[in-house]
């Protein structure tokens, strides 16, 4: 996994709540068998409004999503993460996100920033009058800072340092393996199996 | 200390615990399907990594497989790449496969349950958000991400950071004709998709301890909805009634010590972080008007006008359902015609769910211009049906009568909303687009869409002349 400590870039002003997996990845995106590929699915329908703020020209090269509450809802897609990262976000910020949605996040480097609704208004003010203004999301002081705007998010320790680390969580696990084979030998003798014995 | 079910079945399963550090759980159960896991072997492959516990691993084919002509090749190449990549997978990973044709196939969280491989104290897991729908057993369940669903794969554990408790008491009893699935919505709309964020809401009281198996399955299948981590049910006389003799079921002594276990799963007379309360006295059909499942009203109501709204968000979220769904403020629900009924998925695709729909179509004929699908959540299902002859009473209504799968719940295969069309859907998400691009969805109970197939626009059976009206389910 890439590893995140700070990110400094323009933004997608969304405004929308409940902003569900859907929405940013439809289902027939995700016949896909990889990782890569999903930018062109990104916010799919959306997208075919010339006014949807994606299609912008000031918002190209864009990194910054900040969205409206309830960001990832529904589905647990992963695909929605990696279509965001393919397009090019490095950051998404909203009021509350859904929990799957920020795991899945949080496994492939995307950070998902908490910040109050109207820390989010000011965030959307800001950057609709000026698509040029650009937001800093600090891991490392758990900050984002913006012109007029600082505003400091909660992370907590263990998820800040494996993103800071860009750490694979299955090697980490794969250290404790005695542990998995002893919490094994002790599991109730009737707890079902797939497999013949 | 007393503890709440969720944290018994959590405390039993944790691997390893350690300062700063979330906890590392043991997974006992493992459900695949095709569309969220061909990245995650994809990933074992890359590590020389195997699958750890193949006997905790189960996958089926549901998203994408068609509901007619199962005996020809799959049209779509894409949809035909992707299960050809998960049969490659199983094989090269030693997995259990039911894929399409099988008689254990279906939709995954049917057929779970359906062999006895959901039992209550466990911790089940699978790339798909509806797992939560096993937490009808007493499970901890719940849905993964493909990232995670390669650590389950290698290790078997998760690392999961606490959550935090709530409670949704149903006092009182459903009244007549009002169903799990009305129930249910009215409680999405209550606390919103939102309100369960971070929490596992266990459902409880009178009302609950009544439903079949079948019916609290729908509960919890749209605890996601509410935002929340899981929904849970504690396991009583109807669970274990349920799996007795179940395939995979314990048996003999194994399922005298099992029962024994799990009578202990019930909460203590713990703290929850939240509690909700319902009347189930108060409640009648509820049927979604918007874009999310929070957005609902009984379907005696009218379509709400957003100024109403006090929070700017949710008037702006329903001034762009309203926009996005073609309704006006004030129209009444009842009004509101349908192109398509969709009656099927894990929320709504079990016997009982199509049982309760036979009964309202028996005799009765679907409106002239209305389409309904009947997709059986699993081969089992659709076997059970066909036994006590419910497909002939969809056939002879002017239904189509379809094999298992996901179908139009969200319009992976062929089965998808025209756009503009509008459904009532059993299913579990009405978000733009779902269906089929530009679709307008509904969620309604399988009574609900059994009466809105008969009389072209949404209603309930109270709607029809001489309908009996039998007690909730």
């Amino acid at each position: 996994m890439e590893a995140f400590t700070t990110h400094t870039g323009r933004v997608v002003p969304l405004r929308r709540s409940n902003v569900d997996t859907d929405q940013i990845i439809p289902a027939h995106w995700l016949k896909k068998v990889t990782r890569d590929g999903f930018e062109d699915g990104l916010f799919d329908a959306w997208r075919k409004d010339p006014e949807f703020v994606l299609n912008e020209p000031a918002r190209q090269g864009a990194t910054v999503l900040v969205a409206g509450a309830d960001f990832g809802t529904g589905s647990s897609r992963e695909h929605a993460v990696w279509a965001l990262q393919n397009y090019g976000f490095k950051a998404v910020i909203s009021p509350r996100f859904a929990d799957i949605f920020r795991g899945n996040s949080l496994k492939n480097g995307l950070l998902t920033v908490m910040l109050p609704q109207e820390t989010v208004e000011r965030l959307w003010e800001l950057t609709e009058a000026d698509p040029t203004a650009e937001v800093t999301v600090d891991l490392v002081d758990r900050q984002v800072r913006a012109e007029g705007i600082t505003a400091d998010f909660d992370i907590d320790d263990n998820a800040r340092w494996r993103l800071l680390e860009g750490l694979d969580d299955i090697s980490l696990t794969l250290e404790h393996e005695t542990d998995i084979a002893e919490y094994e030998a002790r599991r109730p003798p009737y707890r079902p199996r797939t497999l013949p014995r | 200390m007393a503890r709440t079910m969720a944290e018994k079945i959590w405390d039993d399963h944790v691997v390893r615990r350690a300062e700063g550090e979330p906890d590392l759980l043991f997974i006992d159960l493992h459900l695949l399907h095709e569309v969220t896991c061909p990245q995650a072997f994809d990933g074992l492959r890359k590590a020389g990594r195997r699958v750890r516990r193949t006997d905790l691993t189960i996958a089926t084919e549901d998203h994408n497989t068609p509901t007619i002509d199962i005996d020809k090749p799959i049209a779509d190449p894409v949809s035909r790449i992707q299960l050809e990549t998960l049969r490659k997978n199983c094989a090269e990973f030693g997995v259990r496969l039911h894929p399409l044709g099988d008689i254990e196939q279906g939709v995954v969280h049917v057929i779970g349950p359906q062999l006895g491989l959901t039992q209550p104290g466990m911790t089940v897991v699978c790339g798909d958000s509806h797992t939560s729908t096993h937490g009808a057993f007493g499970a901890l369940a719940f849905g993964i991400g493909t990232s995670q669903v390669e650590h389950v794969l290698a290790t078997q554990t998760l690392p999961m950071s606490p959550f935090r408790t709530m409670a949704v008491t149903v006092e009182g009893e459903l009244p007549p004709g009002v169903t799990a699935k009305d129930l249910i919505l009215a409680v999405i709309a209550r606390i919103g998709t939102g309100g369960g964020q971070g929490h596992v809401i266990e459902y409880r009281g009178p009302a609950i301890e009544k439903l079949s198996m079948e019916a609290r399955m729908t509960v919890c299948n749209m605890s996601i909805e509410a935002g929340a981590r899981a929904g849970m049910i504690a396991p009583d006389e109807t669970t274990f009634a349920y799996l007795k003799d179940r395939p995979h079921a314990p048996k003999g002594a194994d399922w005298d010590a099992a029962v024994a276990e799990w009578r202990t799963l019930r909460s203590d007379d713990a703290t929850f972080d939240r509690e909700v309360v319902i009347d189930a006295s108060t409640l009648s059909p509820f049927v979604t008007w918007g874009t999310n499942p929070g957005q609902g009203a009984p379907l005696s109501g009218s379509v709400p006008d957003p100024a109403a709204f006090a929070d700017p968000a949710d008037r702006m979220a329903a001034e762009k359902a309203l926009e996005y769904m073609g309704l006006t403020a004030g129209q009444p629900l009842r009004e509101i015609a349908v192109d398509t009924v969709f009656l099927g998925s894990c929320t709504n695709g079990r016997i009982e769910d199509l049982r309760a729909a036979a009964a309202v179509l028996r005799g009765r004929s679907v409106a002239d211009g209305v389409r309904m699908l009947v997709v059986p959540g699993s081969v089992r299902v659709a076997l059970q049906a066909v036994e006590e002859g419910l497909d002939k009473v969809f056939t002879a209504a002017g239904a189509e009568w379809r094999h298992a799968g996901c179908s139009m719940c969200l319009g992976m295969n062929p089965d998808q909303l025209a756009p503009g069309e509008r459904a009532a859907s059993t299913s579990n998400r009405n978000f733009e687009g779902r269906q089929g691009k530009g679709g307008r969805t509904h969620l309604v109970s399988p009574q609900v869409a059994a009466t809105t197939a008969v009389l072209g626009h949404l209603a309930s059976p109270a709607d029809l002349s001489e309908f009996p009206v039998t007690a909730g389910a």
